[in-house]
């Protein structure tokens, strides 16, 4: 008669890696919707492309590697890094943008840390801020024009003629984004005259309101199946707006929150890609300073850095910062009087 | 309402009670074999007083509690002892440990029991050696003997007394069906620790999930003031430090105990178990275990005598073997795993699962860790698990512990929740141990280390010490030869000369046989009378030891140590002085021969002292040799050898007495000799060696002595000062030898 020797606890719960995964990509589909619908089919093409790349380069990583290839595909990491890659990316960049973005975020950024869990950075931010600094022209003039606003939109054929090169790329299939436009613009006009740009329609920002509203309620989904904390999103989000309130109140000088917050990659950032548990503090505590200190950088870079976006650039900064965070962060611990943090003498 | 607060993270696993709450409380058949193993609980194992063969009688002490955390064990029915020997126990090692195995004769009869009607008739103290004499021991998981439980220090005051009834592992279902059936004795049990404490208020605390003990519960408090809680279910609420934080607020200090914070916290078992002691006078000999599990063709709970084996106990209830994959000890969240089902039943045996493939599957291989940290949602002590597993998988278990890896209570939450199936629980236990491991290895080098030093700084004094003693004597052999040489100068002496030659020439060969200078010492040796006074020095050393050795003995009595061995040092030592009492009339009533004698070249009365000597020496020698070897031991086992040291120690004064004894001797034969028969040249000369020799022994035991002194400070002894002295004492008795030789020598150089 042998029985298991197991150490205990001997029951666990349904909670799968390649589960939390899934639950972040399907949480991600009402945003892609949205961009579809508003932004014409780059973006899906692209998620599909970079999904699929990532997919590739991590199994062939991983056989270099000699790893188990199946098992770590099946937690489908990989995918949610291309995909988060496709959803920021412009929706008319070439493939071979996403293709450098994908490749150096799963080799660099993930694979030579030594895989899944070991990696310091955001790997799919990393692969963006690549090519964002390496191919600034390719990165700017490639958003679409939203519809609805006159101009012709590609169709499905048309688009993937344009990424994969062997199309051109009509001016007016493309625009500026809302939050380059009002960057630029407000410093020779006044906020109503700039609101008249096209990029603006009727409300915030005409398609990305709904694009960061589609993400926002995929990012509502996951934190109340507890895929992720609220902690994130929320510092990070409400630092926006604190920076946003004390320094660019004035919309004749400064963007207005509202851009802030419905244009450009805010919900993705705040939800889906500054939450990505390897690269972000760990405890409560550590997770709202480190939400807030993107959120801080996100309007710094963005009021008055170069870039009218930062969200890329501002969670790699606080990844570097992450360690630090933890080592003041730590909980206090049942029975204690306070947190006991590491000593020096112990490093 | 009371008001209730809540514990961080936690988990709601399914909980699977049902299937084993349906049956009752099954009573099965007697095994063929009870095994009562001597150690149920935490602490030191009973001492059993039973042999092998005797009949028993149900209730009837096995065996009584040794030392201070100890409790007794019963027999769990009448019959016969079978045999006292090693069996498996329950213990996640599958380890062995003394058992008394009794074969039941079937007639379950009673030894005589003695009920307490009234326990207001009895005071505390009273009713806790019941309680210690019961046999009760935390009956929750732990087993912690309850009469120490229940006597916490004096400053703590216990102000709000709960009974844990939250049973909030999964499966678990013992004191759900306990409180059901006895909810009555629950709560007797709870006003008698009521009545030792006097708290301010007594709770029952509940899991929601348990309406039919809340309500029996309710019933059995009506009328007292004692007041039954429902908690929220939530694992572990049951955790003792959960329990009390969602009753009170309060959180128990870090390395600190309940009662520091005026709580304590008891298990509704152990309440039942105490109220069977002292309301029937029935020690605790039965518990009730669930068995369940899907390898079982029926659930149930059961109450089953302490000793019956696990495997008998499942045979009764269709336990098939094949169905089952792991046989869990305890619950599915903190329970361990048992490979072989004959271990017996013990006093916190709360659970057995059999459970199929199907309940407990394998687990999945472990993904990397993602930091999700769930884990730390899901910890009820606060800790970062996710940290924890990164430091412990690297080894950093300084790390580890400075994020309070040792304040983890191994609940399994974080284990639970990981989307990794990382087996988490299992690294900190690695952990654990590994930091046990190191830090039992520290404190063994730092013994050493300080050994070292120590041993260092003493030899470099007696380098020191040893350095100014031959300068002094070179001063002095320097300023005797110039004397020689101005009596030279004036009278010329061939014979003197030589005389201090073979002086140095016997100083030089220490080891020269005495035997072969006797016929020449002989004649210098002074008559009986020294001798005599060695004799009555020898009495009054060893009159000194027995006193000592009877000192020690008192002592080892009053604190219950091993006293055999010193009784029969003090016999031997009893005899020793009466041997030298009865040396000491001979050698009085032979003195008037022996002064004659004394007179004659050949004087044996007085080569007596002199072999007596040397085998006191090589006696001395053999017993350093084995105290050398005892000292190695007491290395090796560390501080448990106080004892054996205090021996040691004992043996090493008679030894260094007669050494003294010896010593002074020579002094007397030195001073006389030269007087008494200075024209006798080489003599001296061979007295000297002999006392050279001596001082070397002299010395070699003082360094013997220190050693032991160092070894015992560095382990705390408590002799340290015993030895101190001794030490000091030796001291003397060294620099009085080397004083002797340098006298001995000075008058030969100069009357020679």
């Amino acid at each position: 008669m042998a029985f298991l020797r197991l150490s205990s606890p001997h029951t666990r719960g349904p909670n799968k890696t390649s589960r939390v995964m899934l639950w972040v990509i399907l949480c991600t589909l009402p945003g892609l919707l949205m961009q579809t619908v508003f932004f014409g089919w780059g973006n899906l093409i692209n998620t599909a492309l970079c999904v699929a790349i990532a997919i590739a380069t991590e199994a062939a990583i991983l056989k270099l590697r000699q790893r188990p290839v199946a098992f770590f595909i099946k937690d489908n990491t990989a995918a949610v890094t291309g995909l988060l890659l496709g959803l920021a990316l412009p929706p008319l960049a070439p493939w071979w943008v996403c293709a450098v973005a994908v490749v150096v975020a799963i080799i660099l950024a993930k694979q030579l840390y030594g895989g899944l869990g070991s990696n310091p950075f955001n790997p799919a931010m990393v692969g963006y801020a690549l090519v964002l600094i390496s191919f600034p022209v390719a990165m700017t003039t490639t958003w679409s024009s939203p519809t609805g606003y006159g101009s012709a939109t590609p169709g499905f054929i048309e688009t993937l003629q344009i990424i994969f090169g062997n199309a051109p790329v009509i001016d007016g299939y493309t625009m500026a984004t809302p939050l380059d436009v009002y960057k630029h613009d407000i410093g020779a006009a006044l906020s109503s005259e700039v609101l008249q740009h096209p990029a603006f329609g009727d409300f915030v920002a005409r398609g990305w309101e709904w694009v960061n509203l589609a993400f926002l309620a995929g990012g509502i989904v996951l934190v109340v199946r507890r895929i992720i904390s609220w902690h994130i999103p929320v510092s990070m989000l409400a630092a926006l707006s604190v920076m946003s309130l004390a320094f660019g109140w004035d919309p004749d000088r400064y963007t207005p929150l509202s851009v802030h917050l419905l244009s450009g990659a805010t919900m993705l950032g705040a939800f889906f890609i500054a939450t990505d548990p390897v690269s972000a503090a760990t405890s409560h505590k550590g997770k709202l300073v480190y939400g807030a200190g993107i959120g801080v950088l996100l309007y710094i870079i963005r009021a008055w850095g170069n870039y009218p976006d930062a969200v890329a650039f501002a969670v790699l900064l606080m990844n570097f910062a992450v360690p630090f965070i933890d080592y003041y962060t730590q909980p206090r611990t049942y029975g204690h009087k306070r947190s006991r943090r590491i000593k020096t003498s112990d490093s | 309402m009371r008001k209730l607060w809540d514990f961080p993270g936690g988990i709601h696993p399914e909980e699977n009670k049902h299937q084993s709450t349906g049956n009752g409380i099954q009573v099965p058949p007697l095994p063929e074999k009870l095994y009562v193993p001597l150690q149920q609980h935490i602490g030191a194992a009973a001492q059993v007083n039973v042999e092998p063969g005797d009949r028993v009688l149900k209730g009837q002490l096995l065996a009584a509690p040794e030392g201070r955390l100890s409790v007794a064990v019963h027999a769990p029915t009448s019959g016969t002892i079978d045999a006292i020997t090693p069996h498996a126990v329950p213990h996640p090692s599958g380890m062995t440990d003394w058992c008394v195995v009794i074969r039941p004769d079937g007639t379950d009869s009673w030894a005589e029991r003695q009920p307490v009607d009234d326990y207001h008739e009895l005071d505390a103290p009273a009713l806790l050696r019941l309680i210690r004499n019961a046999g009760i021991a935390g009956m929750g998981g732990a087993g912690f003997p309850t009469e120490i439980k229940l006597h916490p220090p004096v400053d703590d005051k216990v102000r709000t007394l709960i009974l844990n009834g939250a049973e909030c592992e999964p499966y678990i279902t013992a004191d759900d069906m306990l409180m059901r059936t006895r909810a009555r004795e629950v709560v007797g049990g709870l006003e008698i620790m009521a009545y030792i404490l006097e708290p301010e208020e007594c709770i029952i605390g509940i899991e929601d999930n348990k309406p039919e003990a809340i309500a029996a519960l309710r019933a059995a408090v009506e009328g007292t003031r004692i007041e039954v809680v429902v908690i929220p279910t939530k694992y572990p609420s049951g955790g003792e430090k959960q329990l009390i934080q969602i009753l009170t607020g309060l959180e128990v200090p870090y390395q600190g105990i309940p009662a520091d914070i005026g709580v304590m916290c008891q298990n509704v078992g152990t309440a039942a178990a105490v109220y069977r002691a002292i309301r029937h006078g029935e020690p605790l000999i039965s518990r009730i275990t669930t068995l369940t599990g899907e390898g079982l063709e029926q659930q149930t709970n059961v109450e089953s005598l302490i000793g019956t084996p696990i495997g008998f106990l499942l045979d009764q209830y269709g336990f098939d073997p094949a169905r089952t994959e792991r046989l869990i000890l305890g619950g599915p969240m903190m329970g361990f795993t048992l490979d072989n089902p004959d271990v017996p039943v013990i006093k916190t045996t709360n659970c057995v699962i059999a459970g199929s493939p199907r309940e407990f599957p394998a687990p999945p291989p472990a993904q990397p860790c993602i930091r999700c940290s769930m884990c730390a949602d899901s910890c009820p002590m606060e800790l970062l698990p996710q940290q924890l597993f990164w430091f412990s998988q690297s080894q950093e278990f300084g790390k580890a512990e400075q994020h309070n890896l040792f304040d983890c209570i191994e609940c399994g939450a974080c284990s639970y929740v990981c989307p990794s199936s990382i087996p988490l629980v299992q690294y900190y236990r690695y952990s654990k141990g590994e930091i046990r491991k190191q830090r039992e290895e520290q404190a063994k080098s730092d013994r050493a280390r300080e050994r070292f030093e120590a041993r260092q700084a003493r030899l470099e004094r007696d380098q020191a010490e040893k350095e100014a003693k031959r300068k002094a004597r070179a001063e002095a052999a320097a300023q005797a030869q110039a004397e020689k040489r101005a009596q030279a100068a004036d009278t010329p002496n061939t014979g003197r000369q030589s005389a201090s030659a073979a002086v140095q020439a016997a100083l030089a060969r220490k080891n020269a046989s005495a035997t072969e200078s006797k016929p020449e010492t002989a004649v210098s040796h002074a008559p009986a009378a020294p001798s005599l006074d060695e004799l009555e020095t020898n009495l009054t050393k060893a009159k000194a030891k027995l006193n000592t050795m009877q000192g020690l003995l008192k002592d080892a009595e009053a604190q219950g140590a091993d006293t055999e061995k010193l009784a029969r040092a003090v016999t031997k030592n009893q005899q020793r002085v009466d041997a030298a009492q009865q040396a000491l009339d001979d050698a009085s009533k032979a003195n008037p021969t022996a002064e004659t004698v004394a007179e004659s070249p050949t004087d044996t009365a007085d080569e007596v002292p002199l072999e007596t000597l040397r085998t006191n020496l090589e006696k001395a020698r053999n017993k350093l040799d084995t105290m050398q070897s005892m000292l190695d031991e007491a290395r090796q086992q560390g501080a448990d050898n106080i004892e054996k040291l205090e021996r040691a120690v004992s043996k090493n004064k008679q030894r260094v007495a007669v050494a003294e004894a010896a010593l002074s001797e020579r002094e007397l034969n030195n001073a006389s000799a030269p007087e008494a028969n200075s024209k006798q040249e080489s003599v001296p000369a061979v007295e000297m060696a002999e006392l050279e020799d001596a001082l070397t022994k002299a010395q070699a035991k003082l360094d013997n002595m220190q050693a032991m002194l160092d070894e015992a400070t560095a382990n705390g002894n408590d002799n340290v000062d015993k030895l101190t002295r001794a030490v000091a004492k030796n001291h003397d008795r060294v620099a009085r030898a080397q004083a002797a030789l340098d006298d001995a020598r000075n008058p030969s150089s100069t009357s020679a």
